[in-house]
């Protein structure tokens, strides 16, 4: 980051260094800018799936991802509105790239979708599609850390969605019973596809649930990323001293249909716009001139950097090849090391 | 020598590959300080301690996530079902996340699923499922079921060493009732992906595992004995991987099959086995594949009821002998 001379009017909120504060800037742009990219990149229809946006999450994602401590070997598992953490804990965007166009070269090799990838050395453990798994998966994770005196802690993302999981229900009351170093975060974007809040559950606020799990419950307001910080960095704070899980409500909304294909006509134009006045991206921004954290000019030249960025990742991997075919039967297993290829594939012709 | 039963040969198994390897550790629902529901792990936390075998609440799925998480950071775990029917709930994880795991994402998962499988015990239709055709047909995982002590010790030990996830199904009603010299300070391993003909013949073979071994060696013994039919007996032990070659062997050598399995018939394993005969050994047939399986029920309490769904060693015994007249 290059740090120019400014005059603070505020202090700075939790912690925090001025540069810190650059740096949550600059993750929540790339976020934004790289499904921007995404975008374009879908309707040239060089992304062979669907597209998952993250459009008014990114605070929570990054303000979240960012509490975790790299140094320490926190590792998060992430859902698909998550790109923002994923980023954080050190995926490139080169590799979203290869993961959305299927490229030989993409972290699963073509395998997967979109952020279904992952890196345990860099701290992100890729999610599947079946909601609440991850809890128990990383309700495991961290009973690792703890039968072997790490002071790591981990992190795992629920929607409203997957809180109606039973996978979500028996990770978080395993890792409750075991006070695993363990935080999850609960992020209520107001949607599960079409289906509302108020259709998925009875409750009137996600973090009422933690006291059924006998768990501290937290919320904050995902739109704010020093918020959704300072109350991630205190929950990773007790985890890591022994004190188990916490979970976190972080309301948020989500401005974009579930995918790309999805018209979001379920959701009013009048919800919309109260959400788009909310986004945390701009608020951001204004706080951070508005106290005298940061200079406009230099916020301008972290976007000129990011889009630098992507379209260098953009230029790299665009004309990349696809997997070769036969890729697809190797590694199921350590052994055999290679499926059989079908007996009709090795006729002669 | 020592003469232990399968269900100590188990135990013995899982100590020494705990003993051997630190990062060995047990999970499941009453494991810990009560040993087990059928003691297959008593005494081990005791020796072991509290991080080793764990206690968990009634929770399948969070038993095989929180094994598949601990395996990806290197631990290895084994994660006892109280009975194998209970592993309908972890179904979905067991799969999708578990099997996957390695092809979707490259990552490690070397764990061990087990627990008492089998009928013959008045068990009722939910402490007497034979699980293992629900999961024959996912990519990613391997299955074994052994018959004898020595194969309970040999391919738990195989299983914990295992670098991919592994089902090991054992049979409840082989815990105490068979019994092997198993000398002590021998390494016992049995090879994953290996079967073993238990018994030579060249009339006619019977294709089996798990507790139906021993229904089919009654059966070819007697078959011997009325009949003066010499009957091959191949326990597959694993069934996933398939021991395809064994197999095609044992057709080569006697040309007419007999599948003995516990499990219902309709998708059953022996279906799987049929059509590989039928790719790999069409010409060496005499006869057409036979099945002897349960009847397509859930299986009933009664021990007439019971006994009557189940095959028995005359079901297998008069199967054979339709099959050595054909």
């Amino acid at each position: 980051m290059t740090t120019t001379a400014t005059s603070p009017t505020q202090p700075i909120p939790a912690g925090l260094h001025r540069e810190q504060l650059l740096e949550l800037y600059y993750w929540m742009r790339l976020t934004r800018s790289l499904e921007e990219k995404l975008v374009n990149l879908y309707r040239q229809t060089k992304v062979v799936g669907g597209l998952f946006r993250s459009l008014g999450q990114e605070a929570d994602s990054v303000g979240s991802a960012y509490a975790l401590d790299r140094s320490q070997g926190d590792i998060l598992s992430p859902l698909i509105r998550n790109l923002g953490s994923m980023l954080v804990q050190g995926a490139t965007p080169l590799e979203v790239l290869r993961q959305y166009m299927a490229k030989a070269e993409s972290p699963t090799r073509g395998r997967e979708l979109n952020i279904h990838f992952n890196d345990l050395e860099r701290g992100f453990l890729g999610q599947i599609s079946h909601l609440g798994d991850m809890v128990p998966v990383m309700a495991g994770v961290t009973l690792s850390f703890r039968v072997r005196r790490q002071r790591r802690v981990g992190l795992v993302y629920v929607g409203d969605g997957a809180m109606s999981t039973g996978a979500f229900h028996e990770g978080i009351n395993f890792a409750a019973v075991q006070r695993l170093p363990l935080v999850v975060i609960a992020e209520n974007n107001g949607y599960a596809y079409s289906t509302p809040l108020h259709r998925q559950t009875a409750v009137k606020e996600l973090v009422e649930k933690a006291a059924g799990y006998g768990v501290r419950g937290d919320q904050a307001d995902g739109n704010d990323v020093l918020a959704v910080y300072e109350v991630t960095r205190a929950a990773v704070d007790r985890a890591r001293s022994g004190e188990g899980v916490t979970l976190i409500e972080l309301l948020t909304y989500r401005r974009k249909g579930h995918a790309e294909h999805d018209n979001q006509s379920y959701v009013s134009r009048e919800e919309l716009e109260i959400w788009a006045a909310k986004d945390p991206i701009d608020r951001y921004v204004r706080r951070l001139t508005d106290s005298g954290w940061a200079e406009s000019e230099e916020l301008e030249k972290i976007d000129l950097r990011i889009n630098a960025e992507i379209d260098a990742a953009v230029t790299l991997c665009e004309n990349e090849p696809l997997p070769e075919p036969s890729t697809a039967l190797d590694a199921v297993m350590v052994t055999p090391p290679r499926a059989d290829l079908e007996w009709f594939r090795r006729l002669d012709a | 020598m020592p003469e232990v039963t399968y269900l100590e040969a188990l135990k013995e198994g899982l100590a020494e590959e705990m003993a051997r390897d630190e990062r060995v550790f047990i999970l499941g629902e009453d494991v810990g300080a009560f040993g087990g529901a059928f003691k297959v792990t008593e005494g081990l936390q005791q020796r072991f301690g509290v991080d080793r075998v764990i206690d968990t609440p009634i929770a399948e799925t969070a038993i095989v996530g929180a094994a598949a998480g601990a395996a990806h950071m290197g631990l290895r775990p084994v994660c006892e079902m109280q009975f194998i029917d209970f592993i309908s709930c972890a179904y979905s994880i067991l799969t999708n996340y578990v099997a996957t795991a390695r092809y979707r994402a490259g990552l490690s998962t070397p764990m061990v699923v087990r627990g008492p499988s089998g009928g013959f015990v008045r068990g009722g239709p939910f402490h007497s499922q034979n699980p293992e055709a629900a999961f024959l047909h996912t990519p990613g995982l391997k299955i074994v079921a052994p018959a004898t002590a020595r194969d309970a010790k040999g391919l738990i030990k195989a299983a914990i060493r295992d670098e991919d996830p592994v089902l090991y199904f054992e049979h409840k009603y082989l815990y105490r009732r068979i019994k092997e010299d198993l000398p002590a300070g021998e390494e016992v391993l049995t090879p994953i992906g290996q079967a073993r003909v238990a018994r030579e013949g060249k009339d006619l073979s019977i294709i089996t595992w798990s507790a139906m071994l021993w229904k089919s060696l009654d059966a070819a013994e007697r078959l011997e004995r009325e009949d003066g039919l010499s009957v091959e007996v191949l326990d597959l032990r694993t069934l996933l991987p398939m021991d395809d070659a064994a197999i095609v062997a044992t057709v080569k050598k006697t040309n007419r099959v007999l599948i003995v399995h516990e499990d219902t018939r309709t998708g059953g394993v022996a279906g799987e086995i049929t059509a590989r005969i039928n790719e790999l050994a069409f010409e060496w047939l005499d006869a057409p594949v036979k099945r002897v399986c349960a009847h397509d029920v859930p299986l009933p309490y009664a021990p007439t009821l019971e006994d009557f769904v189940l095959p028995q060693v005359e079901d297998v015994v008069a199967a054979a002998r339709w099959l050595a007249r054909y």
